[in-house]
Order: structure tokens, then sequence, then C-alpha cells
């Protein structure tokens, strides 16, 4: 047998496609699921939509950069969602008290997790559809519009969304359900050091360089750029998607680390809190 | 051929410390292919450990394991598809059918002609009426059967069981027994069996590994284990060996 096989290596698609299989019959199985995966963005997108309605009826700026605010909103959701989405997956796994199957079965961490990456994608367009609609309905702000602009914010937004999956993850397996709230609560940090409603320009010179370290504040503004000045920065995004390889590779190394760490400890034996 | 490499299971003064306490102290045995063996022991003998390192979950802190030839867990991508386990501690995920957790496990598995596979498991363990219902919904007799079909699904040559009759009936606890018996004729498989049910030992294991505070008290075949123990039954041996008597007064 190959090194490569002993390393554990050797990638089967067929594996991953089993995986994803089963998050299907999961999700599909139950409507609540289903419904929970429209409803925080729906009721979001609402609030902020009619907020920005509000202020641009009485300031002259927002009246001139009409979507900023939905198009935030919007864009929070792809990460915020790609994320959570990644990690619900994950903890269905640890619900279930099936991680002990998984783990002793061929299934390869990385194939593993390509699987959750699917699975949050899927997830994120179950509920991201709908929502972008009921945008254009409400207020008229058409996120497909964006053309390739949209699919440069996605790619980056979606990328540090698995980033943060993956190293939540690895905590998961290395301290058990009792790193669970990290799942729901990391990407929170983002909100206010990515300038998700605000310009960078906004934060003390000391904390702007966070910001930059991190590739959603690139995309932000380049949303801003966007809808505000109608220029398309390529140059944030080639910038946002250097940090994303970076923030990955890192996000990767994490994982096989904390893998290795909780076969050590023993932790997969006991995933409970 | 060395003596690792000809064994199904081999293990080499395996030790494994939680924190400088030893869970796993030093034990050394090996397995013959085809054979049944029962591990013994009290609660926190070492039993689960033991087996979580052969299946290559948990890292040994010293020593070595190999399963067929491979040295886990390092190598255990090389082996795991041709090994499996059944415990009542981990379940199947309860919203997935019967069929679809099996068809499942059957792609991670790579199993071959998986709707043939699965139809004849269900058949020999009586699930075909419940491929279609949510796993959740059937009772902890039907959920051992659907863990004992998982197991078998990739025709393991190891199989690992960790209290592969925990919390059932004695009807359905003697059914599994027949089936992990007649499993092991038909395929020659490899079976390491952890249980606390000295019946159920005595019937399966042609071997039994007796464990105390991480360390292997007694290793022997049943009628030897009952001659030298001068006792009726394994419970009386384990018995012994529980409370510390030693083999010549439990003999005298």
């Amino acid at each position: 047998m190959s090194s490569v096989s002993d390393s554990g290596m050797e990638f089967s698609f067929n594996r991953v496609a089993a995986m994803v299989r089963r998050y299907w019959y999961l999700l599909r199985s139950s409507w609540p699921r289903i419904l929970d995966l429209i409803y925080w963005p729906a009721v979001q997108m609402l609030m902020w939509g009619f907020l920005q309605v509000y202020i641009s009826q009485n300031a002259g700026f927002f009246a001139q950069a009409g979507g900023v605010f939905i198009g935030s909103v919007l864009l929070w959701d792809i990460l915020f969602r790609g994320q959570l989405g990644f990690s619900i997956s994950f903890l269905e796994e640890m619900y279930a008290r099936n991680l002990g199957n998984i783990m002793m079965s061929p299934l390869r961490p990385a194939e593993f997790l390509l699987a959750l990456m699917i699975m949050s994608m899927v997830r994120l367009l179950i509920g991201m559809i709908p929502v972008s609609l009921l945008a254009i309905a409400f207020f008229g702000f058409n996120l497909w519009a964006l053309g390739l602009a949209l699919a440069a914010f996605f790619a980056n937004l979606i990328l540090t969304s698995w980033s943060v999956g993956i190293f939540v993850a690895g905590l998961l397996l290395r301290n058990g359900l009792g790193a669970e709230s990290m799942a729901w609560t990391i990407m929170f940090l983002f909100l206010p050091l990515t300038c998700v409603y605000y310009p960078v320009a906004i934060l003390p010179g000391w904390l702007q360089y966070f910001a930059w370290a991190l590739p959603p504040t690139y995309v932000f503004e380049g949303m801003r750029a966007l809808v505000i000045d109608h220029v398309f920065r390529a140059d944030l995004m080639a910038q946002a998607f250097a940090f994303n390889i970076a923030l990955f590779a890192a996000a990767s190394f994490a994982f096989l680390k904390l893998l290795q760490s909780a076969r050590v400890q023993g932790s997969l034996l006991q995933t409970s809190e | 051929m060395d003596a690792q490499n000809a064994s199904a299971i081999a293990v080499d003064q395996l030790v494994k410390r939680y924190k400088g306490v030893a869970a796993v102290d030093g034990i050394t045995f090996s397995l013959a292919p085809g054979s049944v063996t029962g591990l013994l022991g009290g609660n926190g003998a070492g039993k689960t450990t033991t087996i979580a390192m052969i299946m290559g979950l948990v890292t040994p802190t010293s020593g070595t394991v190999t399963v067929l030839g491979a040295d886990m867990p390092r190598q255990r991508y090389r082996v795991l598809h041709r090994m499996n386990f059944e415990s009542p501690y981990v379940d199947m995920p309860m919203r997935l059918t019967v069929g679809q957790n099996l068809s499942v496990f059957a792609q991670l598995y790579a199993v071959p002609d998986i709707d043939r596979r699965i139809a004849r498991l269900a058949a020999d363990l009586d699930l075909t009426e419940f491929l279609d219902r949510p796993t959740g919904k059937l009772s902890a007799g039907q959920k051992t059967r659907v863990s004992l079909a998982k197991a078998l699904l990739n025709k393991p040559e190891v199989l690992l069981l960790d209290e592969p009759t925990a919390s059932l009936d004695p009807d359905t606890a003697d059914w599994v027994r027949s089936h992990l018996e007649r499993y092991r004729a038909d395929e020659s498989a490899t079976l390491l069996l952890a249980s606390h049910n000295m019946g159920e030992v005595e019937r399966l294991c042609e071997r039994v590994i007796i464990m105390k505070k991480g360390r292997i008290e007694d290793d022997d075949t049943p009628q030897r284990l009952l001659a030298r123990y001068g006792r009726e039954t394994l419970e009386e041996v384990f018995l012994d060996v529980a409370r510390g008597r030693r083999q010549n007064e439990a003999a005298q």
C-alpha cells in the first residue's frame, strides 16, 4: 500500500457524496430545519431594509446610496450563514452520537470537510435565494444585478465562512459539545471588525490594521464602492482572496492539529460536554 | 512473516495515560485470524480504551497496535475499510430511515452492489419491514440490529464489538449472538468482544482476556480458566479476579 494511502490523502468523491446524501436526507426530513434557513435572513433583511428606507427619506447621502444597508445585510448573511451551515451539519453528528461511526469509517478528514462545505453552500442557497427575491419585491434592491461582482463577493465570503467553520469543527472535536457556543457566536467577532455596516475609516487607526487582516473587510468595502461610487474594486477582491488562502490554510492546519490532539486526549470517544 | 503480520490484531506493550493516570498499562496480546476473543473487565478496566486504540480513535501513549498488518492509528486508512464495529454507545442518525442510514454507510465503505447487500442484510437481520422507517422510531432491539447491519455492511475481516447485547432482552440478545456466530463461521472473521455478560462470552469466545485496572489479569480459553480457578462459571472467575482472589486460592 502506498504512503499516500497511509497518510489519509487518498481522496474519494464517492465518500464525499455519501456524506452530502446523509445531510440532505436529514435536511429534507424536517421542514422546521428548512424554514429556519430562510426565517432569520428574511427578518434581518426586512428590518435593515425598512431602516434604510426611513433614513434615506431623511438624509441626502443615504438617498443616493440606496441599497448599502440591504447589500451589507445580504452579504453578511452569506458570511454568517455559510459558517453556521457548515458548523450545524458538523454538530448534527455530535447530537446524533454518530461521530464514532464517522471517525471509524474510511472517510478522510478532507472528504468530511468537503462534504460540510457542500452542505453549507446548499443550506445557504436555500436561505438566500428566496430572501434576495424578497429584497427585490420590498425594496427594489436586486443583489443579482451585481453580476460578476456578486460572484467575487460570494466566493470570498464563503471561503472565509468555511475557514471559520473548519476551525470550529476542530475545536468541537477536541473539546466536545463544551465548545458548541463557539459555533453560534464566533462569527459575531467579525461583525464589528470587518466593518459590515460602516467604512473601515470609522475605526480607530490601530484597529484598522486588524480589520484589513480579515478578508471580509475587503468585500464590504468593495460592496460600498460598487453601490455608492459604482466602481468595482478588483484590487480589493484580489487582496481578500490572498488573505482567504492564508486563512483557509491556517484553519485546515489547526483542524488537523486539533484532530490529532483529540486522538491523544481520547476526546473522540467522549464528545458530550 | 513475523508474529505481528500473521495476527489479525497485535497489541504490544500498549499504554494509554490520561493526565498521568494509566487507563491501559502495558498490555500485550495477539489475536489469530478467524478467532473470537472476549475482553472482560469491570468498569474502568480499560476495555473501551483498548478497543478505541485498536480502531485508531485514540493514540497510544506508548506501545503499538497492529491491525491486519497496519500500524494504528498511523496507517488506519489502509485497513479501516476491512474493519467495522458496533457499540450501543454510538448511534445512527435518528431522523434518517434505516435504509438511508445503511445506504450512506455502504457508500462510505465502498460496498459493491449496495442495494443487494442491504436487502440481504435486512433479510438476515429481520429488518426488511423497517427499511423505510426512521431509525429513531425503532425499539432498542431493532436499533441494535440496525447497528449490527451497519457493522456487517462491508463484510469486515475484523469486527470489534463493545457490549453488543447491552440493554437487550434475552431473546433479542440470543438472536444477535446467533447471528454473530453465523457471521464468524461464514466469513472467517476475527471478532473481539468487550462484554459484561459472562454467558455471552462463554458461548461465543474461544479465548478470554480479563483486564483489571488497565492490565491483563488473565488470558486463556474459558475451559482452562474455569479449571484453573476451580469454578463452574466465568462469572465466578470474573468475581475472583475483580475481588483480587489469587488463582490458587480460588482453586482451593
